[in-house]
């Protein structure tokens, strides 16, 4: 058993979980993810991993309340446990020092960008967050990332805190008033992700997106979470998850994502 | 004089579900010998003076002296004979190809049909578990050696390897990437041909001699082999498993509902998908469903998606039913059940809907040609005759490539040309000091009982490396 140490919620249906694992917590690297499972009857679901501390032993995960088991780890408080946390998995982040790099975050991906923001910064690039959400009351961690980042670029889709649009629109702008970028980094939903991929790609940006496919094991047994970069098929648990966006094909990863929204929707 | 023995040349059938009642529940199909079945079978063994048979079982169990212990109706005997080479004899009893092995070799097999040894098997391991009380505490204490052992994996590889350390003396940890313990036997094998209460059984059985056993422990990300030789083990045996499934590499196989067997079993026999929505893993059967393969992962999926109701089912294999690599048993059992067998068939592409969900799947017929490296002959295909098949889901059973994590993350460690880790037959040693490995990640996919013989095998050596 796992236990949380603290559960919070960040926003409407966004909510944080520390969870202990300090062995997961010594080895875990930007970019990894974790598997959960919430009780004898639940399935195992990906998070990506957003934060650790080494000396308290813990780990942290955002998520979104989109599905039954989200909707589980919603309920739970701190001092509840998971039966399962496996991890790290997954590859990490390459981190190098690129230059100039954007770090785009919607959604859960606000907070899970957090570790490739702060291991950038690390390594001497200047860093750019650019966090996007619908409405202003939907955002989150906005401090935090300034804390280790160059600059926060927010976004509201609907106008009502920084600027009107979304993140994929302001790389499109940077890039088209002839700011140079070395690399871009985006974490959220699937459709984010594409968008900030095909705003980057005119320019020849280099874009590595973390995906989000279904998965069972995580450790590259069931191949489940098959995704077609390139052409050719990788299981985004074992070679993956973060990929070149503008390999990805993203028709594929939304469909596959959505291979069992009836069922879903049936029992919930 | 006294008069000469008559042999009994037939063996006593085990009864079996019928299989219109079967095809709807996951119970055992084979429901096992009575106690006069098991007696009568036994009784037809001749103790030969040079057993065969012996000679056949990848464990060497000492398959006469069981059966003797039959015979005499000393079931703890029995129990304790069997033990002593296999630690799980309810799994072997079951899944073991015992005609290919030690039922081949059995001097009755050339006469008309061999001793039913696997069934026996079944039936003291069956009753022990019903006795268990009954039977004397093997596990004699031993002096402990000081030394620690991780092993990587709970499969039958993994878990053979503890229970024979361990009553050696060296202290035992298994480290397990899943949730449950027990590998293929837990994930792969279905209910009905391996209920899941007799792995854990054994697993609890491997536990109470005192082997630890962690779960969600994936080796080669939480700690690499290295790091596990530095800080706190003597020894590692890698059993990983295979672990990666294998694809055609054909158009349309990413489309939703086409599963690796990989992944259709686990949702089944570990997530425990057909009780959703009470348990949280979903499963797609729909009315069609089509198995790739003729192995015996294959026979297990299609008869899965049999039970979970699936309308028809169908084994697509490119060869024809002689080279077909599923036990004679589970393919007649599949065929009695009602699975449709497509020999010298291979699927060419599938095509989907406008959600992306598969809708068809073309085939091409095959024939068959010269044989090649696998002795089998050659599959070529017939051009122009291509055909298409409604199907709602795909299921890959095509075996497994090795699982890069443990590869990519350790040092030192060679490959063979296939991805396997090099080791050696006899030992189970690696090219790395103090890994040893075993089971599918060394030799590729094969049988429970041959990662068994492994595990066993790296035991032994082990135990003699530390003696020195």
């Amino acid at each position: 058993m796992y236990q949380l140490v603290a559960k919070e919620n960040l926003a409407p249906n966004f909510s944080i979980l520390k969870i202990e694992a300090p062995e997961v917590a010594r080895k875990v690297q930007p970019g990894q993810f974790a598997i959960i499972r919430t009780d004898e009857k639940g399935e195992r679901i990906p998070l990506t991993i957003t934060d650790w501390d080494i000396n308290e032993g813990t780990v942290t995960v955002i998520f979104l309340d989109v599905g039954r088991t989200t909707h589980k780890l919603t309920q739970l408080q701190a001092g509840d446990s998971l039966i399962n946390f496996v991890g790290p998995l997954g590859m990490p982040t390459e981190i190098n020092n690129f230059g100039r790099v954007v770090c785009a975050g919607g959604c859960y991906g606000i907070g899970s960008i957090l570790p490739e923001v702060r291991a950038l910064k690390e390594k001497g690039n200047e860093v750019i967050a650019i966090i996007e959400a619908r409405h202003k009351s939907l955002l989150y961690w906005q401090n935090r990332l300034e804390q280790f980042s160059d600059r926060v670029i927010v976004t509201t889709g609907d106008g009502s805190y920084g600027y009107k649009g979304w993140a994929p629109d302001q790389i499109k702008e940077m890039l088209e008033g002839g700011v140079k970028l070395d690399r871009v980094f985006a974490h959220g939903c699937t459709f984010m992700m594409m968008l900030c991929s095909e705003a980057t790609k005119p320019f020849g940006v280099k874009t590595i997106v973390s995906l989000n496919p279904i998965m069972v094991d995580g450790t590259g047994m069931c191949g489940a979470c098959r995704v077609s970069i390139n052409g050719e098929t990788k299981f985004a648990c074992v070679d993956g998850p973060n990929f070149d966006g503008h390999e990805v094909d993203w028709d594929l990863l939304m469909h596959r994502q959505h291979s069992y929204l009836d069922e879903e929707k049936e029992s919930l | 004089m006294a008069e000469k023995k008559k042999i009994n040349l037939s063996r006593v059938p085990m009864l079996k579900q019928k299989a219109e009642v079967r095809k709807g529940n996951f119970y055992q199909v084979a429901l096992g010998y009575t106690e006069e079945q098991a007696m009568e079978e036994a009784h037809r063994c001749l103790q030969c003076k040079k057993p065969l048979c012996k000679a056949g079982c990848p464990v060497g169990v000492d398959i006469p002296e069981f059966i003797k212990a039959l015979q005499d109706t000393d079931m703890p005997e029995a129990v304790k004979i069997l033990k002593r080479k296999n630690s799980l004899p309810g799994i072997c009893g079951r899944v073991c190809p015992q005609e290919t092995q030690c039922e081949l070799k059995c001097v009755l097999a050339k006469k008309e049909a061999p001793i039913a040894i696997g069934r026996l098997e079944r039936y003291v391991a069956d009753w022990e578990q019903t006795h268990l009380e009954s039977i004397e505490k093997q596990n004699k204490r031993v002096e402990a050696k000081g030394k620690k052992v991780a092993i990587v994996g709970s499969g039958p590889a993994g878990l053979t390897c503890a229970a024979v350390l361990i009553q050696r003396g060296f202290n035992v940890t298994i480290l397990e990437a899943l949730h449950t313990a027990g590998g293929v036997l837990i994930y792969g094998i279905p209910e009905f041909r391996l209920p899941k209460e007799i792995v854990q059984n054994e697993i609890d059985y491997v536990k109470s001699l005192g082997v630890e056993i962690q779960l969600d422990h994936v080796i080669g990300k939480i700690a690499t082999v290295d790091e596990l030789l530095e800080n706190n083990y003597d020894a590692v045996f890698l059993a990983p498993g295979a672990g990666a499934p294998m694809f055609l590499n054909i158009p349309g196989e990413n489309l939703s509902n086409v599963y690796s067997a990989n992944e259709f079993l686990t949702r089944i026999n570990l997530m425990k998908a057909y009780l959703f929505p009470e348990y949280d893993t979903p499963i797609s059967i729909g009315r069609k469903v089509a198995v790739i393969g003729g192995g015996n992962v294959a026979m297990d999926a299609s008869r899965c998606a049999l039970r979970l109701g699936a309308e028809e089912v169908y084994i697509i294999y490119r060869r024809s039913k002689l080279e077909m690599p599923a036990r004679a048993e589970e393919r007649e059992n599949a065929e009695e059940e009602g699975i449709i067998f497509k020999y010298l068939t291979n699927p060419t592409r599938f095509f989907g809907d406008e959600q992306g969900k598969v809708t068809t799947m073309e085939c091409i017929e095959m024939k068959l040609g010269e044989p090649d490296d696998s002795g089998r002959r050659r599959p070529i295909t017939k051009p122009g005759t291509e055909f298409s098949i409604d199907v709602d889901v795909v299921i890959i059973a095509l075996g497994n490539k090795p699982n890069p994590i443990i590869p990519s993350s350790t040092k030192g460690l060679e490959l063979t040309r296939r991805g396997t880790i090099k080791t050696d037959e006899l030992t189970g040693r690696t090219s790395k000091d103090r890994v040893w490995c075993g089971g599918d990640m060394a030799t590729g996919a094969a049988t429970v009982i041959s990662a068994m013989g492994a595990g066993k095998r790296a035991a032994n050596d082990i135990d003699t490396f530390f003696q020195k």
